[in-house]
């Protein structure tokens, strides 16, 4: 019986989702980015789709549309309950956002709503202080907090972000208490909080951070990583510092599709999405733009939200 | 003046024929209702891939620019206003443009936003250092401070009564708070999907001014007798100069209020317009005037919201952080080539910085030129029958509001608040307050939570939001301009009541 079940599915599927993988896609195909455009979601975004119309990738473009709103949960929204599952829209994910908010609750979709494709780019959350700062590394930040419990003022962008997951695993490893102030208005925000002495110091994106020192207005502290940045080879990872972080906070980024798209339009993208992001192209655009690259492929990035969704269970369950 | 040597740059054959497409694109995509500056820059990034660093930013510099002043055609010509800066435009624009005077109004305009945005572009390119650090001045308290500025001017904002007018403005601070709060991530009166990411501004924007007189059109075609046609006046342009030039209060005042506004970072460019309006209406002699087609209005809110233009970049230009929605998509317009705005820009890429600052010095110039020459063709919109022009604003409404996040929930919104404001506006509620309420909601929200958080971990609320040279000064402008108001209140009072008893 289940032989026959097995046979009757594979023979439909020759039937008709046979014809769709070879005729996939044949028309352009959407990409929702949960973020606003100009953003670091859109921005790189755009770079990595770039080269899909080229007949080794996908053979057609890839066209972006923003769905803001919420710190992305507007965008996953509407892909877990209103997008096509035929292969025709895909989002962007951003990881450990979207798995911490379906935890903390409130939004119509969880890791399970999802089935990633590929992994492009990974950034890391890092330690800034402004550059007239007394602190000169974690240890000095660390010190300061344990002398005054909960007065140590630092920005980030939002609560349950990869800024907000790092924040909380410091104080957690240093068995501190300090302020952690989300700002409206994304990294830029909380950036500009640090710059200008509002806050005492910041957790922020390695890139925009990595901008911001060469720019003269910051000094970064530790990569909350597992090791450090090829952007950044002179600041050790927190790990090295004596605080136990690993990469939980790191914001990875990719492409997803909705649950219930066609299993062979997965394989499919699978397949030739990892070596789209490979492009020279891709690559040369950004690193000029100091956007760390990672590519995972289906599987490795299968593993990694499952990781995620694990740990971030346990470090939420007290909020 | 390290930036004189780089005008020839600007004019080179390509680099003139791209400013060339971004102002003439620009002011049509500015046009074009719910396309804001925003999204018009951020349209024009993929194309900016295949071209040198400094020609891109010439290509955005010139859409950024001509956008900002292109929103003033939608909102003169049709009261709808293309962006948040525009909004005070409508309040005179329109009448005139009602009273056959729309190509006026428009030569005003264009004129009006060439003066601001030439000045705003100078300040940047000569106080650039100087203003930096004054755009990091502003912290959570004295944000707080300033949006509450802003609604100081609400009650006094294009109402007949005081009273309703701050009633509406509660109806836009009661609206801003829909959605997900963006710091806690609390929900809040989401009774519909669509309401998730709260009400989005340019949506609701084109609801509550388009849709209203829409309704009324359609309400009067039905009685054919009624047709009157809209005699479009001529305007020349020396007279229309002339005009400009003898309102140089509402121009000033619209300059300088545009330029140090639109350089606090988050806040700027949404308010520049209608703060600059409401200044200009309490120093006005003729202040009854504002509202009824009223020239120093359209100079007042158009000098400003194009003066905020280079100001609004000197955050990212030098500091690397981008302070409105539009500048962070001109900051992926650098990183694609690889540059970092800040002092890698000033040092290594002198040629894009200067060339890209140049070419909107020029861009405001020529965006001024294509303005007047459509002037007087575009002002004819108001001679299109009222039946035929209520379904063409009906139908830009509703694909404007799609477009910007390619949302049906936004179009519910917009028609939603639409109809609503019909309504309200027959009891003499005024959209402009309204919309005040919604813009400046979310900026003292946030700002109040970020700064008692702040505060509670350090020197307590008190000190936080009531010391310092910065907050004192902000706070003794939220009194005097309450006291202006109540003043002028009381005076009308009694001017009414003395002569109720003459008469």
């Amino acid at each position: 019986m289940k032989k026959l079940m097995t046979g009757a599915a594979i023979a439909l599927a020759m039937m008709t989702g046979g014809a769709i993988a070879g005729d996939y896609p044949e028309r352009p195909v959407l990409m929702m980015v949960s973020y606003g455009a100009g953003g670091a979601t859109d921005f790189q975004a755009r770079i990595v789709t770039m080269t899909a119309g080229n007949d080794d990738a996908l053979g057609m473009p890839i066209a972006i549309i923003n769905k803001p709103g919420a710190g992305g949960r507007v965008g996953w929204n509407w892909f877990a309950t209103q997008a096509e599952n035929d292969g025709y829209t895909l989002a962007a994910y951003n990881i450990p956002h979207f798995i911490a908010q379906s935890i903390k609750g409130g939004v119509s979709y969880s890791a399970d709503s999802f089935e990633p494709i590929a992994n492009w780019g990974a950034d890391p959350a890092v330690f800034v202080v402004a550059n007239d700062s007394p602190f000169q590394s974690m240890g000095d930040v660390v010190a300061y907090a344990k002398a005054n419990t909960g007065k140590l003022t630092f920005s980030g962008a939002g609560l349950f972000v990869g800024h907000h997951i790092a924040a909380l695993q410091i104080e957690k490893a240093a068995g501190v208490k300090m302020a952690y102030i989300p700002t409206k208005g994304g990294g830029a925000a909380a950036m500009k909080a640090v710059i200008a002495g509002d806050v005492m110091g910041g957790v922020n994106n390695l890139s925009d951070a990595f901008r911001a020192r060469e720019a003269g207005n910051v000094r970064i502290l530790g990569v909350a990583d597992l090791q450090r940045s090829d952007f950044l080879p002179d600041v050790p990872t927190m790990a090295e510092q004596g605080l136990d972080v690993d990469n939980s906070s790191v914001n990875f980024r990719g492409i997803m599709v909705p649950k219930g798209t066609p299993q062979e339009i997965i394989d499919q993208l699978a397949a030739t999405v990892p070596a789209m992001f490979a492009n020279s192209r891709v690559a040369k655009k950004m690193k000029a733009g100091g956007s760390p690259m990672h590519i995972m492929t289906r599987n490795e990035v299968l593993a990694m939200w499952a990781a995620r969704e694990e740990t971030l269970k346990k470090l939420l369950a007290g909020l | 003046m390290e930036f004189i040597y780089y005008f020839g740059n600007v004019f080179q054959p390509m680099s003139f024929l791209l400013l060339l497409v971004g102002t003439i694109g620009g002011l049509i995509l500015g046009a074009t209702p719910g396309l804001s500056p925003t999204m018009a820059v951020a349209l024009l990034i993929p194309f900016t891939f295949h071209l040198e660093a400094a020609q891109g930013l010439i290509l955005l510099g010139a859409a950024y620019t001509s956008t900002v002043a292109g929103g003033a055609v939608s909102a003169i010509l049709l009261k709808i206003p293309g962006a948040p800066a525009n909004i005070a435009t409508t309040l005179d624009g329109h009448t005139m443009a009602k009273k056959g005077k729309g190509a006026r109004a428009l030569q005003l305009s264009f004129l009006a936003s060439a003066v601001g945005g030439v000045f705003g572009v100078l300040l940047l390119i000569f106080l650039t250092p100087v203003l930096a650090k004054w755009a990091l001045a502003f912290g959570p308290s004295h944000l707080f401070w300033l949006a509450i500025i802003g609604v100081t001017i609400i009650g006094s904002l294009d109402s007949a009564s005081v009273v309703k007018g701050l009633l509406s403005g509660c109806i836009g601070l009661w609206l801003a708070t829909i959605g997900f709060d963006d710091i806690m991530g609390a929900q809040r009166f989401i009774f519909h999907p669509a309401l998730g990411g709260g009400i989005n501004i340019i949506a609701a924007l084109i609801g509550l001014f388009a849709i209203p007189q829409v309704l009324s059109m359609f309400a009067e075609g039905r009685k054919d007798a009624n047709v009157e046609v809209i005699e479009v006046e001529k305007s020349s342009l020396a007279n229309a100069i002339r005009e400009l030039f003898s309102h140089t209060r509402a121009l000033s005042i619209g300059t300088v209020t545009g330029s140090v506004i639109g350089l606090i970072p988050g806040v700027g460019g949404q308010i520049a317009g209608l703060v600059a309006y409401d200044q200009s209406r309490k120093f006005s002699p003729e202040r009854e005037k504002f509202g009824t087609g009223h020239s120093e209005g359209v100079i007042a809110a158009e000098s400003a919201n194009n003066a905020m233009v280079g100001p609004s970049l000197v955050p990212l230009l030098t500091l690397s952080i981008p302070g409105s929605p539009t500048a962070a998509v001109l900051l992926g317009g650098l990183l694609i080539h690889g540059i970092f705005p800040g002092t890698d820009l000033f040092d290594n890429h002198p040629d894009v910085a200067w060339t890209f600052i140049n070419s909107m010095l020029i861009g405001q110039i020529l965006m001024c030129m294509f303005g007047l020459y459509i002037a007087g063709l575009a002002a004819r919109v108001a001679q299109v029958p009222k039946s035929i022009m209520a379904a063409i604003v009906l139908g830009l409404a509703v694909f404007g509001s799609y477009s910007v996040q390619s949302s049906m929930g936004d179009v519910y919104v917009m028609a939603t608040l639409g109809i609503m404001m019909y309504f309200l506006e027959r009891f003499g509620f005024s959209a402009a307050p309204l919309v005040l309420g919604l813009i400046l909601g979310p900026i003292a929200e946030a700002n109040f939570i970020q700064g008692s958080m702040i505060a509670n971990a350090t020197d307590g609320m008190g000190a936080y939001f009531l010391g310092g040279n910065m907050n004192i000064f902000l706070i003794a402008i939220v009194v005097a301009s309450i006291g202006y108001s109540v003043g002028m209140e009381l005076r009308e009072r009694t001017r009414n009541s003395t002569g109720g008893e003459a008469s």
